[in-house]
């Protein structure tokens, strides 16, 4: 069947908790999202089959399609469609189930062929359990005993470029032999080690490993210093995936018989769409996943993708770890109201051992809101010292002002043009200007820059339904799965002394309808001015004196303002440093007024700010 | 879903406990189908490959790497002792001539003509699986474990420290609301598990820890209580390997929270018997809670019992539905920890003081008052068909 006969396509995730399924059709020309269903995963026991959740959620489809989608037998999709219309013409996959994809990375030098492995490994959707380096700092046993106390799916050796010293490399090989590392999943397979690294040494790792593991030979990762070439890695990492952790775990040899496409890690298939969004568009992109464990950040900045996974951020199972590293008074420092720190690591622990609980009053969502802030703030800075550029590399200076080093992140918050947020804290608040100032606060955009919300997470669904169908996915993501926010307009720095009286932004907006809109913001202020889902505004941004919009300091914008579900927001908070008061008075009353310029809660917030 | 609520943890009288004791590789099983064990009784060992040791033996002769394994004194495979020579240059002459001695004993592994180093492998490491509950042995892996099956009371708890330990249980407290502090732990408590009622305090913690209780069982903990038992916070919720001077159990969670009436009563019943109690927790995928475990050391015809889907572990998993008359408990504020019933579950989602669209059920606390809360922010109080105990004074 080619592609233009795709009238109806079926797309599952096989999360860690939940088993989620969307109907795709073609209707008047346009690929749209009909409807969703969603079950408990079945990976574990009693079932241990993944595909019993899956008939489940896509029962859920079947009873709102009104329509047969299973085979007869339940034991399989109808591909193609029946005459009579029962069926699909495809289905596709992802999963994250069993604790997703889990590797182990080991190269020579820890801030180059190390570094790049572990981008290879992330960038295919893994969660990286260690990356071990002969530079890494830790003795030759240590580093054994580490690599026998894991036991990961697979693990990603590199090491030097083509044609240097192999003696490194090979050290690296003969830890992992000492090691004998062994498989999470399955004793009765050896673990599948995939080398990427200097092709002369490629004979000498296969006498070392050959027979202990699974040994698979791609193209070096760092062919060059000042090369990184991580498409061969990351396309193996992804088979193995399919032949190996796919096959162990329960009931995926058969999940896999009934796609029309491989199954995908979840969070390599929300890359490939982020990617592709980035691409087609030719913007920059930051999207971030928060869920109940882990939050995955993507960003394609320059056209280069990074992604990285913070294993233990996230606002259910992991909180209690955000309140670790983010240290209670960042958490409190979001909070409009008095909250002592015992009772704030109580609630926390509390939704920690009780995962599923929902905030039920306004002070525990405004908890749940804070700890997100701050999530994803953590999860964004470990993002931005990985998504660098390559180490180790000698640069030429032409400007003797400009002293970049190498090895400097590449996430330029000035330059990035959209922020779409995922995860049930985001895609759930209450009202989206909840997510939207969330988002603001947490990652702190510069300049002019569009943020959206995944509305169902379907992103994962629609990355891998992106490999078959990229038109498919194309559509359904503009039109079902983005919900467009708004835009945030936010000069960097803050005024001088002698300039605190003085507006830090003035922004003249001509709305569609002819209008003219004059905003003046005070350094701290905060406004929005609404303007509807696919409306445009053409706006002059003149930000105040030692303020800039990335034109320079006191220097005038025009640009084109998208609209959303939100509006436009004004954010004359200042960047670097944000302007949030030391004071515990003064934050609390500004955090109000902030809330209030959004009208991001119901009134009550100032009572309890209020209350003694 | 449609019903998205959290499964209440198991407490009950009687149920067969099932325990897999599974080696980290393969080995040697010691016991045999039906003998009959006991907590400390080790069923089943294997020998761990010993430590691996690296010697740049390149380095320490002053050779290039491709002439080591021509120096070699010992081959691979060879045994070695501490200090023995396993290596060695002759200089010129007969000068300059370098030795390498063995820094342990075991056997030379790997000779690498790369690298210049060698791989030395102290002997294999023994390791033991124990019984840990008393009962009987249901069914031999072999060379990997066994399983011990018994019939037994099973108290599942909500989070815990410490790993698997065993002692005989005693109450120390009076009311599942009262505070366990150190005047409730007795010189004599040595080698038991207490029970405490609402909290235990950091005095009561660390008066125990001196007496060389095993365990304590108790409602809730204040968190920073916690963090001082444990020697440091705990970020991520897989717990069982910390080193502590006994194993905690949490029955409801942080702060002061009663115990469950039933998990109370049960446990006092329960008294003066010996339980086997693990407070490892992982809440991720795979929940893994804390347990009490009291089972019976007779003999394998006291277990002619349901097996398979009645078993304790598969109870946890499917949970029965919330129904009117379900006994549930609040698990998030305001009315977070008290009991009640469920006296209406009505169908359309409903707005609440967040301005979220939720599915709510209607509960009827004890004292009479009715609220309306999320389904997500219940669970039921049972382990055993619901028969509307455990609900507090009166019930």
């Amino acid at each position: 069947m080619s592609r233009a006969d795709l009238q109806s396509i079926l797309a599952t995730d096989c999360g860690s908790t939940t088993t989620k399924a969307i109907l795709i059709e073609k209707t008047g020309g346009e690929y749209r999202l009909v409807v969703r269903g969603e079950a408990p995963t079945t990976v574990e026991a009693p079932f241990e089959d993944v595909t019993v959740g899956v008939r489940n959620a896509v029962r859920e489809v079947e009873e709102l399609a009104g329509r047969r989608i299973l085979t007869a037998d339940g034991e399989g999709i109808e591909t193609p469609r029946t005459l009579r219309g029962d069926g699909v013409d495809a289905y596709v996959s992802t999963s994250s189930a069993g604790g997703g994809l889990q590797m182990m990375v080991a190269g020579v030098i820890q801030a180059m062929t190390t570094e790049s492995a572990q981008r290879a490994a992330l960038g295919a959707g893994a969660i990286v359990m260690d990356a071990i380096s002969i530079d890494d700092g830790r003795k030759p046993h240590v580093k054994i005993q580490r690599v026998r106390s894991l036991r990961p799916d697979m693990i990603l050796l590199s090491g030097g470029v083509d044609g240097g010293t192999i003696a490194h490399v090979v050290e690296m090989a003969e830890l992992l032999k000492a090691a004998q590392p062994k498989p999470r999943l399955g004793a009765g397979y050896k673990l599948p080690v995939i080398y990427a690294g200097n092709r002369d040494a490629r004979e000498h790792v296969r006498r070392t490993l050959g027979d202990l593991v699974d040994l698979r030979v791609v193209d070096n990762i760092r062919p060059v210093l000042e090369r990184e070439v991580l498409g061969p890695a990351r396309h193996e990492i992804h088979n193995l995936f399919m032949e190996h952790v796919m096959a162990q775990a329960p009931g995926y040899a058969k999940l896999m018989t009934w796609t029309a496409a491989p199954i995908m890690p979840t969070p390599g298939a929300v890359g490939l769409l982020i990617e592709t969004v980035a691409r087609e568009r030719g913007i920059d992109v930051v999207g971030v996943d928060i869920g109940g464990a882990t939050t995955d950040v993507f960003s394609v900045f320059d056209g280069t993708f990074n992604r990285t996974v913070s294993a233990n951020l996230g606002m259910s199972y992991s909180m209690a770890n955000v309140l670790l590293e983010a240290g209670a008074a960042n958490i409190q420092r979001w909070l409009p109201f008095e909250i002592s720190e015992a009772d704030l690591r109580n609630r926390i622990r509390n939704k920690m051992i009780r995962p599923t609980s929902i905030p039920e009053t306004l002070e525990d969502l405004l908890v749940e809101q804070a700890v997100a802030r701050e999530a994803l703030r953590l999860a964004f800075e470990h993002h931005k010292t990985l998504a660098v550029g390559l180490k180790g590399v000698h640069q030429q200076r032409f400007d003797p002002f400009n002293q970049e080093l190498s090895g400097q992140t590449l996430v330029d918050l000035m330059a990035l043009d959209l922020i779409i947020g995922s995860g049930g804290v985001l895609s759930h608040a209450p009202r989206r200007a909840q997510a939207a100032l969330m988002m603001i606060d947490a990652f702190q955009p510069e300049g002019v820059t569009e943020l959206a919300v995944d509305s169902i997470f379907m992103m994962p669904q629609l990355g891998v339904l992106s490999t078959v169908h990229p038109e498919a996915a194309a559509h359904v993501f503009e039109r079902d799965c983005l919900i467009r926010l708004g835009t945030v307009v936010a000069p960097v720095g803050q005024p001088p002394a002698g300039a605190q009286g003085q507006p830090a932004l003035v922004a003249e907006i001509r709305l569609p309808d002819g209008r003219e809109v004059r905003e003046s913001l005070a350094y701290g202020e905060l406004k929005l001015v609404p303007l509807g889902v696919g409306e445009e505004a053409e706006a002059e941004l003149r930000p105040g004196r030692g303020l800039d919009l990335g034109r320079g300091a006191g220097t005038s914008l025009r640009a084109r303002l998208a609209g959303g579900v939100v509006g436009i927001v004004l954010d004359a908070r200042g960047r670097r440093p944000f302007g949030l008061p030391a004071d515990a008075d003064a934050r609390r009353e500004r955090l109000v007024r902030w809330f209030e310029a959004l009208d991001a809660y119901p009134a009550q917030v100032a009572h309890l700010a209020r209350r003694p | 879903m449609a019903s998205a609520y959290t499964p209440g943890l198991t407490v009950t009288r009687a149920t067969v406990v099932r325990k897999v004791r599974r080696l980290p590789i393969e080995g040697e099983v010691l016991v045999r189908e039906g003998d009959r064990v006991r907590p400390e009784d080790v069923v089943a060992r294997a020998f761990l490959p010993g430590d691996p040791h690296t010697v740049n033996v390149a380095n320490l002769l002053g050779a290039v790497a491709q002439d080591v394994p021509g120096h070699m004194v010992k081959r691979q495979g060879d045994p070695v002792e501490a200090g023995e020579v396993i290596a060695r240059s002759r200089g010129l002459f007969g000068l300059g001539a370098r030795e390498v001695r063995s820094p342990i004993t075991g056997t030379v592994e790997l000779v690498s003509g790369i690298t210049g180093q060698v791989t030395l492998r102290e002997p294999p490491v023994p390791v033991e699986v124990r019984a840990y509950i008393h009962g009987r042995v249901a069914e031999v892996m072999p060379r990997e474990g066994v399983v011990v099956e018994a019939r037994g009371a099973l108290v599942q708890g909500i989070f815990g420290v410490g790993g698997e330990r065993s002692g005989v249980l005693r109450v120390a407290v009076e009311r599942p609301d009262d505070v366990l502090d150190a005047g409730d732990v007795r010189p004599d408590d040595a080698g038991r598990v207490l029970v405490g009622g609402a909290l235990v305090t950091a005095a009561a913690l660390r008066r125990a820890a001196e007496a060389g209780v095993t365990g304590i069982v108790v409602g809730g903990i204040v968190d920073t209580d916690l963090v001082a038992f444990v020697g440091h916070d705990i970020g991520v919720a897989i717990t069982g390997e910390e080193d502590v001077p006994f194993t905690l159990i949490l029955t409801e969670g942080f702060g002061p929270m009663p115990m469950a009436e039933r998990t109370f009563r049960l446990l006092r019943e329960l008294s003066g018997r010996e339980a086997s109690i693990n407070g490892a927790t992982q809440i991720r995928a795979g929940v893994l809670r804390p347990e009490v475990i009291v089972t019976s050391a007779e003999g394998p015809d006291s277990l002619e019992a349901p097996r398979g889907p009645e078993t304790a572990e598969s109870q946890a998993a499917p949970a029965a539905a919330l129904e009117v008359g379900t006994p549930v408990r609040v698990i998030r504020e305001p009315h977070f920890g008290r009991l009640g019933v469920v006296t209406e579950l009505p169908a359309e989602l409903v707005p609440i003081e967040t301005e979220a669209r939720v599915r709510v059920v209607r509960v009827r606390l004890e004292g009479g008052e009715e609220v309306t809360i999320p389904r997500a922010n219940v669970e039921i109080v049972s382990g055993e068909p619901h028969d509307g105990r455990g609900l507090g004074p009166g019930s």
